[in-house]
């Protein structure tokens, strides 16, 4: 997969070349792409002045700069303790049986990628999920259900 | 509510929209005098580690150069944590006030607010009020502006030297300390870094006075505290109470009747069992939290709440040195060992002593802290380990 040359100038010329701007470029491709590609990060390095494995190395760190392809819509469900004993598990199996995918993988129309993760910070509304940047909480079957079928049709 | 478990409205309340008007006022006091109303309220931070708050700031005012940084920790990972969301939502141009005073009195221009990746979806409102905010500074004759810095879904960045390397466009790994950040933090420039909540008690007390502020909470443990509490409770919320209440007190109020443990500052905090509720006291001269009250009743399994805590850790882990990132592991491991019959019960013995290690020999609060909440669990359910 080619890098996206003209997305990283954008946001290099946006956020500048020092160092400090690596963490706002990563996260700008992966607004754009959903996934820093090895491409990306070695022409990031290039208009950085850095080495590939110095990007490579602060790309892989983070949980949510994912360096493989991910759908358009990424669902993180909160798995620690509180939402996970107010019925994660039956949130997830719902997901599961929606998307007809596991949790890691990617719907084959590259529509959602369905993940786990770690605390919100929505403990008092559990269980509680990410799409993309909005929250979901409070969740039921039912709501699930209502989400999902929203972002079918987006 | 009783009369132990005392309501305050301080962080949240007064939220006027007549904007920054102490702000106005506190330009034009002399450094020192705001030090000494922050040092006489008792401010400790709200973040969990309870640094005096004053004694962070003079350090920083006391060091050379003009290129120094302040930095609100918003980085909120703590599981069962989320004061600050609703602060941020609330009432931001507190905190940036507060953040303000912070850089006119140590001497900085720049401030910053390390927002964690979670709570993306707050960003677009923070931006707009933090364009009032630059444009009201400047008017007033005020050298400081604030800027936002999202992180990325890593509960260590929470940890103050991994933020700054986090911002510094590397791997979110702590450094060794000292240097400690008042003298070399972002940019190994003096820097001090605070809590959501900490800025926002600075502005209440430069507001009230810390006469008043003082008359908050115990001699430990001064002023009020914002509490996220969650778990088997019928009223999860977010509450704003004064800090040294006895926890059978909380758990009065707030439980189901039926709790068996509260675990006390998350997961990196300590769990309470009912037989301790009566003599400890929530505050820094008790079990100290930055706010996280995870309530359990009879009906959960605190095997499942450990592994869910060891699960998180081990992923969380930055796996920089070696007593967290294989620690975390063996603890896990270990309490599956015993479970399923693997390892005999004394093996539990030895996972304590490997907690203990790891306190004194982890290289930052993640690994440290572990051991809170694994001896805390353990020694008081063993027998919820074993079976």
């Amino acid at each position: 997969m080619p890098a996206n040359n003209n997305l990283i100038k954008e946001l290099v010329n946006k956020y500048g070349r020092d160092r400090t701007s690596l963490m706002p470029i990563l996260q700008g491709v992966v607004e754009q792409n959903n996934f820093i590609s090895d491409m990306d990060m070695t022409e990031i390095a290039k208009e950085l002045d850095l080495s590939a494995a110095q990007v490579f190395g602060t790309a892989t760190f983070y949980s949510f700069l994912d360096t493989i392809p991910r759908g358009r819509f990424v669902i993180r469900v909160c798995k620690t303790i509180i939402c996970d004993m107010h019925g994660k598990k039956m949130i997830l199996q719902t997901l599961e049986n929606l998307l007809k995918i596991k949790v890691g993988e990617t719907t084959q129309d590259k529509k959602f990628t369905l993940l786990e993760t770690n605390c919100l910070g929505w403990c008092h509304k559990g269980p509680s999920m990410l799409i993309n940047h909005d929250v979901y909480s409070e969740l039921t079957a039912e709501t699930v259900h209502e989400i999902i079928a929203e972002y079918m049709h987006k | 509510m009783s009369e132990f478990v005392k309501r305050v409205d301080l962080i949240f309340g007064e939220y006027s929209d007549q904007k920054y008007k102490t702000l106005e006022k506190i330009v034009s006091r002399p450094n020192d005098d705001i030090i000494k109303d922050i040092l006489d309220s008792g401010l400790r931070g709200r973040g969990g580690a309870g640094f005096p708050t004053a004694m962070k700031w003079k350090f920083a005012m006391e060091q050379p150069g003009d290129e120094k940084y302040v930095i609100c920790n918003a980085d909120e990972g703590e599981p069962g944590t989320f004061k600050d969301r609703e602060i941020l939502t609330q009432v931001p141009r507190k905190v940036f006030a507060g953040m303000a005073i912070c850089g006119k009195v140590i001497g900085a221009k720049k401030g910053y607010i390390y927002l964690r990746g979670e709570y993306h979806y707050l960003l677009p409102g923070l931006l707009k009020e933090i364009d009032v905010y630059n444009t009201f500074a400047k008017e007033l004759g005020i050298d400081f502006a604030i800027e936002i810095r999202m992180g990325s879904g890593a509960y260590i960045c929470g940890e103050e030297s991994a933020l700054f390397e986090s911002m510094e466009g590397k791997r979110g790994e702590p450094r060794n300390k000292p240097p400690y950040p008042t003298v070399s933090g972002y940019l190994n420039k003096p820097t001090v870094i605070n809590n959501v909540e900490t800025f926002v008690n600075v502005l209440m007390i430069c507001r009230i006075g810390p006469v008043k502020y003082k008359k908050l909470g115990t001699r430990d443990s001064r002023g009020s505290k914002v509490f996220s509490v969650s778990g088997d409770t019928p009223i999860a919320g977010i509450y704003e109470l004064e800090l040294g209440m006895p926890l059978e007190k909380f758990v009065e109020e707030f439980g189901d009747g039926d709790t068996k443990a509260v675990q006390v500052g998350g997961a990196s905090g300590f769990c309470v069992p009912r037989k301790k509720f009566k003599d400890t006291i929530i505050g820094f001269e008790g079990v100290p939290t930055g706010g996280s009250m995870m309530i359990f009743n009879s009906s959960r399994s605190m095997y499942n709440v450990l592994h869910n805590y060891l699960d998180f850790f081990e992923e969380e882990s930055c796996g920089q040195c070696t007593p967290c990132r294989v620690g975390c592991q063996q603890l896990r491991k270990g309490i599956e060992a015993i479970k399923s019959g693997d390892k005999p019960v004394t093996y539990l013995d030895q996972l304590i002593k490997l907690s203990e290690t790891m306190k004194i020999t982890a290289k930052c609060g993640l690994g440290q802290s572990v051991a809170n909440s694994f001896s805390s669990i353990v020694t008081n359910f063993k027998e919820e380990m074993i079976y």
